[in-house]
């Protein structure tokens, strides 16, 4: 892949940035948070891999992947990252990018019978976190 | 003692055991649950975006309701809520920015929230305000004969600093059992995350987690599994019909409340609607119990209640 | 001190080529000087620390019998020392050389406004000139030094250091806190890169010290205090109480082979045990024991007395005291050595709490020969051979989150060595070294780690997450980044490559000697890059790990040039002494100690009989704050004195 200076630099990084409250450059790709992460099995794309495209412009492959909208948000990886790199904040940053400019999320496809099953609080969060 | 109480929107509803067993509970050891008059979903999960301020109102209403009453401690059952309220909290005192822009929208109310909320959560509140060593003289046999795997899950333990213990290492909740009178298990996964809302979409990956946990519980020698959530409760417990269906070595074990355990340790007995809200079949482990339990009158009690 | 109203000053602005000249207009700074009082001479040079601008100040001195010289140019740290030298050649006294710093303090920070440059070029030389116009011709004293040297530790560092010392004829003092010398060198089993067995190359050198006429090892002993400065300092050390009269004892060992009472060995980092009465490893130096006193039976619930019983000498003695020793020695070498960070602090691996988990030095006592399994790789928990055995580095260190954020810089070269020396011992053994860079810098260091790899080393990059206990196994929760892929490992044993850290006794050491520390808990050298071996205090040097992480190779030579400051130092006969220090006029000292308490060098003194405060030359940095302090003016600065100063302060106003 081409690494660009404009990429790099973007103010959608910026923006991720901002939203998160943390430094991406700060990563030094570990991957503790990868191997500590109870979803990791299920994602296309590892966090640290997340926080390395991100790290490099890359929104796209970022935006395509299904990580974000795995992440359970449990703040494993953020309470363990040896730099204090806040990488769920990081994920919910780019969920919210997302969905704010309806790019990507969760579309609710499931059964008035699955609806009624579950109870509210997982309704509630879903909705909050990556359902668009 | 009376602690104001905020129930949150599963415990009226999926998890109304839960609510059920622990105003009782709390009864019986002198602490009275007051019910706030008023409140709203706390939003279940804490928005980490750092520019939007609208997901805190929800949590700090609460917050505020509780001052409203003259109260400044707040009693919750829920991990979620225990920790989105805790953290709104925080974020409110601590950033001057966003209190000022959460108080400007919240005008409508008759007070403005002053941030001196505490939010404490069950466990915690058994260890300070009862206290283990009472707690254990008070139960007398209690849950003795059984062992207990307590599922922290990620709410309680994260992030450091505003859990109700060492996010790696955590004790609390063992403590707590064993004050009950049951032998209480440590298991690896213990604070690992369930898969939470992932359960709406994706509930066969949730499925999948729930072997995990399960699993290690079981290795662990255990006879049921005890949350304090009532999503934990969800994936741990209806889940394990996925579980099942994914891996054919599985074997299901109940999940409880860790009120209805402390409703059972004080002999209140356990009430047969509760066990319609529960997936796993809870009466082998209930039998397990009541063959351990070889003092007469508190035999006879649960034997009574359980008839009803 | 009086005022000099007839002095002649020579001015030399320099250009700095366009460091100076490219801001600031000097050929207008010259002609505003020349108009100045006291500017006897005024002239401008591209390059006035060049050979002919020397020359050119040493020939204006003559010429024009200038009596005080300043040079317009850069900072004093610098080429102050240059220039008065240049003027001491030229028979002038180098007090009366001062620097007008028109480059730091002027050109570099006001490039953007030439005019304002210039002008403030103007002011520093113009008030320079007032400082110069009452500076006094001075000369300092000299102090007698002590020709004998302290070192403490007793490690490699400390070992290397007193025997380059004494080598070059000097008595050195060598003191230990373990009943041996040796320090973890001596723990080791083979060392990188050449897979040397660390006893074998270390034990010569312990050896050697132990015989050596001038070298005297005090083991089983701390530092307690230290007073004094450079060539004179006065230190305490405390002989502590050991129950064993070394002077009697001849090593023969029946005490530690009879004695009924076992413990955990702490050189065997908890895997062996030694007796209550125990000399820490069979080729120690001394190869004394001592009692330690909070298990030995006799002490705990005086019973037993077997080894007193034994001793054929009689070297036994219960009641043997602490002593306190006191030494005279002229400089000290620190050479305190390391820790390992502890296992307890890292909850998601385990917390200490997993037997099989251990660190890296537990994992050279496995590996050494003499070690507590005899060289056989065995797990703690049930002395099985392990066929799975994880690495894991960077446990601790570059995690400034929570834990050090530094680089341990020498973990990735002693796990490559343990795995390796794991895989010639068990031979279908696997292991595994979970890395997240190598860092190989130094002499055959990469090609060692090449070597790893290609005997079947499995190396993965990723920091591991977490590891538990899992039945009889410990699982490690790590990543491989490079595949992209979780990866968990089902271990028989794990080891944990531990930050390094500074010695728990640093802290108090700091306080003894008034040395600093950093936020690391490491001694601060003088200056990272131009003087890693000294201190801010002078005769005080640094040798080893208690500066910071570093390999052997490294420490040796540290330990080298610490001790060839310290035989640089005793190759004087005496110190001179900096004049431009303090001093009392005695007849409006009224002997109230303000000075004493605002010294924060120890430099001054109240003479109590005389009731007049003195100055402590040789520890008087001349800061000056004891001139503010003197209500009564008594103490003066020699050359920079309270007049001079408010007649600088004037001519920039």
């Amino acid at each position: 892949m081409q690494l660009k200076n404009e990429e790099i630099s973007s103010a959608l990084k910026q923006k991720i940035e901002d939203i998160s409250g943390t430094n991406v450059m700060k990563c030094y790709q570990c991957g503790k948070c990868s191997a500590g992460c109870p979803m990791v099995d299920y994602m296309e794309i590892l966090p640290h891999q997340i926080l390395r495209l991100v790290q490099i412009g890359k929104w796209e492959e970022v935006a395509g992947a299904n990580t974000p909208w795995i992440c359970a948000a449990c703040l494993t990886c953020s309470v363990r990252c040896p730099r204090g790199v806040k990488i769920a904040e990081l994920i919910e940053a780019v969920r919210q990018i997302a969905l704010r400019n309806r790019i990507s999320g969760r579309r609710l496809e499931i059964s008035k019978e699955e609806i009624e099953n579950l109870p509210p609080i997982a309704l509630i969060s879903a909705f909050r976190k990556i359902i668009e | 003692m009376k602690i104001a109480y905020y129930p949150g929107c599963t415990l009226k509803a999926d998890a109304r055991h839960f609510e059920e067993s622990a105003i009782e509970s709390f009864r019986a050891l002198g602490i009275e649950l007051e019910e706030l008059p008023r409140w709203n979903c706390c939003g279940t999960v804490f928005s980490f975006a750092t520019d939007n301020v609208m997901y805190h109102l929800a949590p700090v209403r609460n917050l505020l309701r509780v001052r409203e009453q003259g109260k400044d401690t707040v009693l919750t059952l829920c991990s979620m809520c225990f920790n989105t309220l805790k953290r709104a909290n925080k974020l409110f005192n601590e950033d001057a920015e966003k209190r000022d822009k959460i108080t400007g929208i919240m005008d409508n109310e008759n007070l403005v929230y002053d941030g001196k909320t505490q939010v404490k959560h069950a466990l915690e509140l058994l260890r300070d305000e009862i206290g283990l060593q009472s707690l254990r003289e008070k139960v007398g046999q209690g849950l003795k004969g059984v062992r207990l795997a307590p599922y922290y899950g990620c709410m309680l333990l994260r992030p450091d600093g505003l859990g109700i213990d060492d996010a790696e290492n955590p004790t609390l909740f063992q403590d707590v059992l064993r004050a009950l009178g049951a032998e209480a298990a440590s298991y690896p996964f213990q604070g690992e995350c369930c898969g939470a809302y992932q359960t709406v979409m994706q509930p066969e990956v949730v499925g999948e987690r729930t072997y995990v946990l399960v699993d290690g519980a079981r290795r662990s020698g255990a006879d049921a599994i005890v949350v304090s959530c009532p999503l934990c409760a969800f994936n741990l417990d209806q889940r394990q019909g996925i579980a099942g269906r994914l891996h054919s070595d599985f074997d299901a074990m109940p999940v409880f409340y860790i009120t209805e355990c402390l409703h059972l340790a004080l002999g209140l007995g356990f009430k047969e609607e509760w066990k319609r809200l529960h997936h796993v079949p809870v009466d082998a482990f209930l039998e397990k119990l009541h063959r351990s339990q070889n003092v007469a009158g508190a035999v006879k009690r649960q034997r009574s209640n359980i008839r009803e | 001190m009086k005022g000099v109203p007839s002095r002649k000053i020579g001015v030399f602005v320099c250009h700095c080529g366009k460091n100076i000249a490219g801001i600031v207009d000097v050929k207008r700074v010259v002609a505003a000087v020349a108009r100045l009082p006291y500017a006897a001479f005024v002239t401008d040079y591209k390059y006035m620390c060049s050979q002919p601008g020397q020359d050119m100040i040493r020939d204006k001195i003559k010429e024009e019998k200038l009596d005080a010289v300043i040079v317009a140019a850069c900072t004093p740290n610098l080429h102050e020392a240059t220039f008065r030298k240049a003027g001491a050649e030229a028979g002038l006294n180098p007090y009366c050389v001062e620097m007008a710093n028109i480059r730091e303090q002027c050109a570099w920070v006001h490039q953007g406004d030439k005019e304002a440059a210039t002008r403030k070029a103007v002011e520093i030389i113009s008030s320079m000139i007032q400082k110069a116009a009452l500076d006094n011709p001075l000369s300092g004293d000299s102090i007698a030094i002590t020709k004998r040297a302290l070192v403490i530790g007793g490690g490699v560092a400390g070992i290397q250091a007193a025997l380059d010392i004494a080598d070059a004829g000097y008595e050195v003092v060598l003191v230990e806190r373990e009943p041996s010398i040796g320090g973890h060198m001596a723990q080791l089993s083979e060392t990188f890169p050449t897979l040397d067995c660390a006893q074998c190359i270390l034990t010569p050198k312990m050896v050697a010290a132990g015989a050596h006429p001038r070298i005297r090892i005090m083991a089983w002993s701390e530092v307690r205090e230290a007073t004094g400065f450079v060539g004179n300092f006065k230190v305490k050390i405390e002989r502590k109480a050991s129950g064993v009269d070394w002077t009697k004892c001849t090593g023969c060992g029946i005490c530690m082979e009879k004695c009924p009472t076992t413990v955990a060995s702490e050189f065997d980092r908890g895997l062996g045990k030694r007796k209550a009465i125990y000399s820490p490893f069979p080729q120690a130096v001394p190869n004394k024991p001592v009692i330690d006193r909070q298990h030995c039976l006799h002490y705990t619930k005086n019973k037993c007395g077997i080894c007193k019983k034994l001793c054929e000498v009689g070297a036994v003695d219960f009641d043997l005291n602490p002593e306190i020793v006191e030494e005279d020695v002229g400089a000290i070498i620190v050479a305190t050595g390391y820790d390992l960070y502890p296992t307890e602090r890292l909850g998601e691996y385990g917390a200490g709490k997993i037997p099989d988990a251990i660190d890296s030095l537990a994992f050279e006592r496995l590996l050494s020969a003499s070690g507590p399994t005899a060289g056989e790789i065995r797990r703690p928990s049930d002395g099985k051979i392990p066929e799975t055995v994880v690495f894991v580095q960077c446990s601790g260190s570059r995690d400034p989150e929570k834990h050090k954020p530094y680089c341990s810089r020498i973990c990735c070269m002693y796990t490559t060595k343990q795995a390796m020396l794991y895989k010639h011992s068990v031979h279908n053994g696997q292991a595994y070294i979970f890395y997240i860079d190598i860092r190989s810098g130094g002499k055959n260091y990469e090609e060692f780690v090449e070597r790893a790899q290609s005997e079947g080393v499995v190396y993965i990059r990723g920091k591991v997450s977490r590891i538990f206990q899992n039945g009889d196994k410990v699982t490690v929760m790590g990543v491989d980044t490079l595949a992209a892929r979780p990866v968990r490992i089902d271990a028989d044993l794990v080891v944990l490559a531990m930050a390094m850290v500074s010695r728990s006794t640093t802290e108090e050491l700091r306080k003894i000697l008034k040395i600093i520390t950093d936020a690391n808990g490491f001694f601060t050298e003088a200056h990272p890059k131009m003087d890693p071996l000294g201190t801010t205090t002078r005769g005080i040097y640094l040798a080893g790990c208690g500066q910071a992480p570093r390999d052997v190779p490294d420490t040796v030579a540290q330990a080298s040039g610490a001790a060839g400051k310290v035989i640089g130092l005793f190759s004087h006969d005496r110190l001179p002494l900096d004049p431009m220090i303090v001093c009392v006029d005695e007849e409006l000292c009224a002997g109230c100690g303000l000075c004493v308490s605002v010294c924060p060098y120890d430099a001054r003194e109240l003479d109590v009989k005389r009731k007049k405060a003195i100055v402590k030359e040789a520890l008087c940095k001349g800061c000056g704050a004891c001139m503010v302090a003197c209500p009564n003016s008594a103490t003066i600065h020699r050359n920079f004195s309270k007049k001079q100063i408010l007649k600088m302060i004037d001519a920039v106003i």
